[in-house]
Order: C-alpha cells, then sequence, then structure tokens
C-alpha cells in the first residue's frame, strides 16, 4: 500500500518536471525574439543580507547564434489577444500555449540565479484579457521576488501598453529596468502589421516613466533613503527589416527617443522570418544580420563618439553602406577633416578617426604626455592601422601622401579585409 | 648578463630591484626557484627576501605610482602568466628611473605590456564571474570546480561574497589545488582532499533538485537558440572551448 502512494507521488513529480520543462521551452522559445539582455546600468545592492545585486552586467553563457544570455528571458504567458503579423505569439497563428504562475517563475528565477546561471529576470508577456490584467501579474512576480525572497538581482519588466498608471509606478518600485517596444521604427510600419495597436499607447507610459524617472531621481539626490525606482532607466525595441523603411528613418527614430525619452538604449531586431504573410518578407529571407550590426555601430557613434545623427544618414545616403563600418563611411565623405596629427589632436577629433575606438583613443591622449607616438606603438595601443592609416600622421616621415579618392581608400581597405566586410557575410560583431 | 634567483614572493621580487640598484646593474634575467649550482651560469646572485629592502623599493614605488596602479602590479605578479617577472622588473625600474609618474606612459613597452596583463587578468576574472556554475549540495553548500589559465581566485572573493550572501559556497580552483568557502560570514581559503574523488565530480552529494533545475537550465539554453541566425564562429570566440566542461548547458 506505501509503495503504491509512493509510486503515485513519483509519478506526480515526474508530472511536475515534465510540465514545467514544456512550459518553460514553449515560453522561453516565444521570448527569444525580444532582443534585449542588459542587465547593466543598476546599482542595486545586497544591503539586506539577501540574494543578489545588480550593476555592471554580466554574460553568462552566449546562445550558439552568438548572443549572450544575461537574464532568466520568459513570457509570463503567449496567450494573447492581439493578432500582430510579425509576432509568433499572435492570436491566429496554431501554436501550442502556456501560462506560467507567478510562484513558477519565482522559483525558476531564484534557482537560476543561486547557481549563477543568470544576472535576473527578464518577464514580458503576451496581452491576457486586457493590459492592466497582464501587468498587474507582472508586477505581481517582481513584488514577491523583492519582498517575500529579498531578491536583490535585475529584473526587467516589460511594461504593457495601455496599463494604469498606478500599476506602472509599482512596477518602477520593483523592477530595475522598464521597457515598451516600439516594434516598427514608424507609425505606418506599425500600422501596416499591428493594426490593433497604436502608437500613441506606446509613448504614454514612455513618457510617463521617463518624467516619473526624473523625479525620483531627483528626490533620491535629496533624501538618500528615497527608493529606487527603475535605476537601470527604460528601453525600447524597434523590428527592422519587416517593413521597407530606410535606415534614415530607424535612426531618427532612435535618436528621437534618445533625446525627448532619456532612453538607455533603442534595441534593433533584424526580422527573423518566422510567419508567412503577404505584408511580410517571404519565409526564406535571410535575417539581416549584417544591416543590423551597422545600425548598432551608428547607434555607439551616436552615443559614444559624439556624432550627429544627420552626420551618419542624410538624404542623399539614406542607407547604411553595408561593406564598410559607418564611421569610416563618415571618414570618406568628409576627407577634408584629414589627415589629423594624433600627436596634436582632440580627443574628441581623434575619436572620429576610422580604426580608432574608446579605449585607443583614450590611450592616445595619455600616452602622447610622454612622447610623440610613432606607428608601431599606435599599432600596440590597438589601433587598426588598415583603416586609421589614411586619416592620420604620427611622429613618423612616413604617412599616406597619395591624394586619394574615397572610393580608392574603400577598394584598398577592402582588398586588403576579408570575409568581415563582403556583403551577405555572415559574421556579426559583438553587440552586447 | 647577470641572473638573479629569488623565492617567488612579491617582497622577494622587490628585494631583487634592490639588488639590481645596489650592483648597478644593467642587462638582468630573473628567475623563479631553487638555485642550481652550476656553471651554465656565468653570473648569478641569489636574491635573500629582505622585507627592510623590499620596503624601502615599495616606499619609492608608492610615491611615484597611484594606489591602483601598485595593486595592479601586484595582482599581475601574483597571476602566474609568462615572463610576467621580466615585464614587472622593467616597469619598476622605468617607474623608478623616471621623475614623473609614467603609469599612463603607453608609448612605453613595460607601461603597454603590464596595461594588457592586466587585461587579459580582468578578462580571465570576468569570465569566472560569468562561468561559475554552482552545484547545489546535500548540506546546501552551493559548490563549484574551476580551472582558471591565471591565478584569479583572490580576485573573486568580494564580488561572490557581496552576491551569495544567503548561502554557503566553495568555488575550488582544481589547477592550483586551493579553494574559497563562504560560511555565511566570511570567505577563507580551503585546500581539499580528493584523493578518493574527483574535484568535479560531486554527484553522489547532490540535492534532490539539482538535478531537475541542470535539466531546466540546459533546455532553456536550447529554446533561446534562434537557428536562423547561426553563427558558431561567435559563439566560440565567447565561450572558448577549454571552458565548455564546466558549463553545465555545454556538458
Amino acid at each position: 500500500m506505501l509503495f503504491e502512494i509512493l509510486k503515485i507521488l513519483v509519478n506526480l513529480i515526474a508530472m511536475d518536471e515534465v510540465r514545467i520543462t514544456e512550459k518553460l521551452n514553449i515560453l522561453a522559445d516565444a521570448a527569444k525574439y525580444d532582443v534585449s539582455c542588459s542587465s547593466s546600468g543598476s546599482k542595486r545592492k545586497n544591503e539586506n543580507g539577501g540574494l543578489g545585486n545588480a550593476s555592471n552586467g554580466i554574460c553568462h553563457t552566449y546562445t550558439e547564434d552568438g548572443r549572450c544570455v544575461s537574464l532568466l528571458k520568459i513570457l509570463l504567458t503567449n496567450h494573447c489577444i492581439f493578432d500582430c503579423a510579425y509576432c509568433v505569439s499572435r492570436k491566429s497563428n496554431d501554436i501550442k500555449r502556456a501560462a506560467f504562475t507567478v510562484q513558477e517563475v519565482v522559483d525558476l528565477t531564484i534557482n537560476f540565479y543561486r547557481r549563477n546561471y543568470i544576472e535576473g529576470l527578464f518577464l514580458s508577456s503576451g496581452i491576457f484579457k486586457d493590459a492592466d490584467f497582464t501587468m498587474e501579474r507582472l508586477v505581481r512576480v517582481a513584488k514577491k521576488l523583492r519582498t517575500e525572497h529579498n531578491f536583490n538581482g535585475y529584473i526587467h519588466l516589460k511594461t504593457i501598453p495601455g496599463a494604469s498608471d498606478d500599476l506602472m509606478r509599482e512596477a518602477g518600485m520593483y523592477a530595475d529596468r522598464l521597457s515598451v517596444n516600439l516594434e516598427m521604427p514608424t507609425e505606418e510600419g506599425l500600422k501596416l502589421l499591428a493594426p490593433e495597436k497604436n502608437r500613441q499607447d506606446m509613448i504614454a507610459p514612455m513618457s510617463f516613466l521617463k518624467n516619473e524617472i526624473i523625479q525620483r531621481t531627483e528626490e533620491k539626490a535629496l533624501f538618500k533613503k528615497a527608493p529606487l525606482f527603475a535605476p537601470a532607466g527604460q528601453s525600447t525595441q524597434v523590428i527592422i527589416g519587416a517593413t521597407p523603411e530606410t535606415d534614415l528613418q530607424v535612426l531618427h527614430t532612435a535618436n528621437h527617443f534618445y533625446k525627448n525619452f532619456n532612453l538607455k538604449r533603442v534595441y534593433y531586431s533584424g526580422y527573423v522570418p518566422v510567419l508567412s504573410d503577404v505584408r511580410l518578407p517571404a519565409l526564406n529571407t535571410s535575417v539581416p544580420m549584417v544591416r543590423e550590426n551597422r545600425l548598432y555601430q551608428a547607434d555607439w557613434l551616436m552615443r559614444f563618439y559624439g556624432f550627429k545623427v544627420n552626420e551618419i544618414v542624410d538624404n542623399h545616403n539614406p542607407l547604411l553602406d553595408l561593406d564598410i563600418d559607418p564611421k569610416l563611411s563618415w571618414g570618406l565623405r568628409n576627407l577634408h577633416v584629414f589627415p589629423i596629427d594624433i600627436n596634436t589632436a582632440d580627443l574628441q577629433l581623434i575619436l572620429r578617426v576610422p580604426g580608432i575606438g574608446l579605449l585607443s583613443a583614450q590611450k592616445i591622449v595619455s600616452g602622447r604626455k610622454f612622447g610623440k607616438l610613432n606607428w608601431d606603438q599606435l599599432k600596440k595601443i590597438g589601433v587598426s592601422l588598415n583603416r586609421a592609416k589614411y586619416f592620420i600622421t604620427c611622429n613618423s616621415p612616413r604617412f599616406e601622401r597619395r591624394d586619394l579618392t574615397g572610393t580608392a581608400i574603400k577598394q584598398y581597405i577592402l582588398s586588403q579585409s576579408q570575409s568581415k566586410y563582403l556583403k551577405n557575410s555572415v559574421t556579426q560583431l559583438n553587440l552586447f | 648578463m647577470t641572473t638573479l634567483i629569488y623565492d617567488g614572493t612579491f617582497e622577494g621580487l622587490l628585494t631583487a630591484v634592490f639588488e639590481i640598484y645596489t650592483h648597478k646593474l644593467q642587462h638582468v634575467k630573473i628567475q623563479k626557484g631553487e638555485w642550481l649550482s652550476t656553471a651554465l651560469f656565468e653570473d648569478v646572485i641569489k636574491v635573500i627576501t629582505d622585507q627592510t629592502r623590499a620596503g624601502r623599493v615599495l616606499q619609492g614605488l608608492q610615491k611615484k605610482l597611484s594606489a591602483g596602479a601598485l595593486q595592479r602590479l601586484y595582482a599581475v605578479h601574483m597571476a602566474g602568466m609568462d615572463e610576467q617577472d621580466a615585464v614587472i622588473v622593467g616597469y619598476i625600474r622605468y617607474v623608478i628611473d623616471t621623475n614623473q609618474n609614467v603609469e599612463e606612459d603607453y608609448g612605453n613597452k613595460y607601461v603597454l605590456r603590464v596595461a594588457e596583463m592586466v587585461r587579459m587578468l580582468r578578462r580571465e576574472k570576468h569570465r569566472m564571474e560569468a562561468f561559475i556554475r554552482f552545484q547545489k549540495l546535500q548540506d546546501e553548500t552551493f559548490y563549484s570546480a574551476i580551472e582558471p589559465d591565471f591565478n584569479i581566485l583572490p580576485l573573486l572573493s568580494k564580488h561572490f561574497k557581496d552576491r551569495y550572501t544567503d548561502q554557503k559556497w566553495i568555488i575550488y580552483d582544481m589547477k592550483r589545488n586551493y579553494g574559497l568557502f563562504y560560511n555565511l560570514h566570511a570567505v577563507e581559503f580551503i585546500a581539499l582532499d580528493f584523493s578518493t574523488s574527483r574535484p568535479d565530480n560531486v554527484i553522489s552529494t547532490y540535492t534532490e533538485d539539482e538535478g531537475l533545475y541542470q535539466n531546466l537550465w540546459k533546455n532553456y539554453f536550447q529554446s533561446v537558440n534562434i537557428p536562423a541566425r547561426k553563427n558558431t564562429k561567435l559563439h566560440m570566440r565567447h565561450i572558448p572551448k577549454r571552458y565548455w566542461r564546466f558549463l553545465t548547458e555545454k556538458i
């Protein structure tokens, strides 16, 4: 008898394992097209003797497609009342549906975190019933982790467009980062692929959060004890390649949101054709990975290198050059600025030289105080001379004396580099 | 060319620098370990570690370097990298021979090399912070065995102590045969006796749900992959193969 009961119990546990495994597979699979995986930018310390902290961000592993895995990124459910053409979880798609309970998400997060698998949780959801109902569940997971489990790891919550201000405020109390996906770079794109969605519904929570974050930061400056409010700010994502927007439109949108909504990051997600729909690229279309990479490079130029968006793309050059990086493109269009002398030029100008990155530029400015730098030293510092040599002079009688055109320089550089700059190559650079 | 043999400690290395200046040596070779009395070396000085002499060199360095630069130098010495002693001695001599603070003089080969070594060390430390996988044992201790390229265990202590305050954990360096043990109060150095079992095999002492969470993690790792974006080269660059056997999701 006892043996029978034990057997039933063991079976129950095994069934439970199968069920939770299946849920995890479905809901992780549905969440993977959200590219954000950042776990940095927060400053949550482990001051309560609890579990975890959040500060600089760690990629704990990398998928076989080379993307960083930092957070447990899952949907609470893939049931959804919307029917967006680009989304695998859309209502009309015939797929397996599943839903986690609040406790299941909490247990997974804590147990993964304790084993050092993850930095925290990225929780999103299909919209079931209505916006507030969904948002309330998301907030409840975060609240439980923070208040019942003393969890100080990173929490990224998706804010559901149309959710009430009260819920958003509560989300900000528990989460490190909040995000609303714009989905499409332009309003027209959104209308085409997600006619039920409204861009204004996405922008409203973004401005609410922006104001709330500013206000809370001011409070924090006055009262040290004031609680944290979304310390890692907010971010968004746009899908590229599903609609015919140019890079000019994409980057102007990004720039607009960086400037007016204090966004920490805009993510560009190359569209992965998973659904057949007349409005979408065909199923055999390849993922625009090179374009995605060039957009991130352009994004970095705007955020860290002091470039203005109209220096990178303009009406004459609405598309980024896929063969070469956007800084080199800019350099070739602006040859009149060069060559510059590496031993005297301002840091701002050195940062604009193709082939010189942030760290190299800083090393150059530090190092040259002790003596003029030559080619050999620049190479050792980490400058890519194959590109930089056309744009700089240094402490050496050797430098590019020919009066080369931009096209000629591009040809020289392309002929020297291997597959990295070839069109349609599968190479993707490290982004996250 | 003079060869200086020292005992491998940082104080020993600083004493060696003292000897270089006392004997006004120019070209030197630094060697760690026992002095083998042979005729192979024409000119050999056996450095006897001396706190006073080492202290004087250290004081000289403190005057010209920031505290951070000195700490980094110490960390590089501890790391166990190839050719590190020659680079460190070259660096120290350059610091002593120059009147200003040269720690940012990246045009100098020693300064640049030390900066590179620090970068390698930091990268390995960061990799360990990412790639360590704890396994929960029956006594509620979270255990992990690693084989880092360099001796970075002491650099890991703070990160894991700050993060996992409410659980006991062990991180064991199998290459160098010592580990860190956090007992809910403080981190201590330990050496374990693995005469009967292998340090990376603790399955027999797993807690009940350890297998479940390892499987869930493996499943998760498979589920988040997007096959249409496969990029093996990038994957391998991020996780070099030598780390795979410690990663639950790659075993």
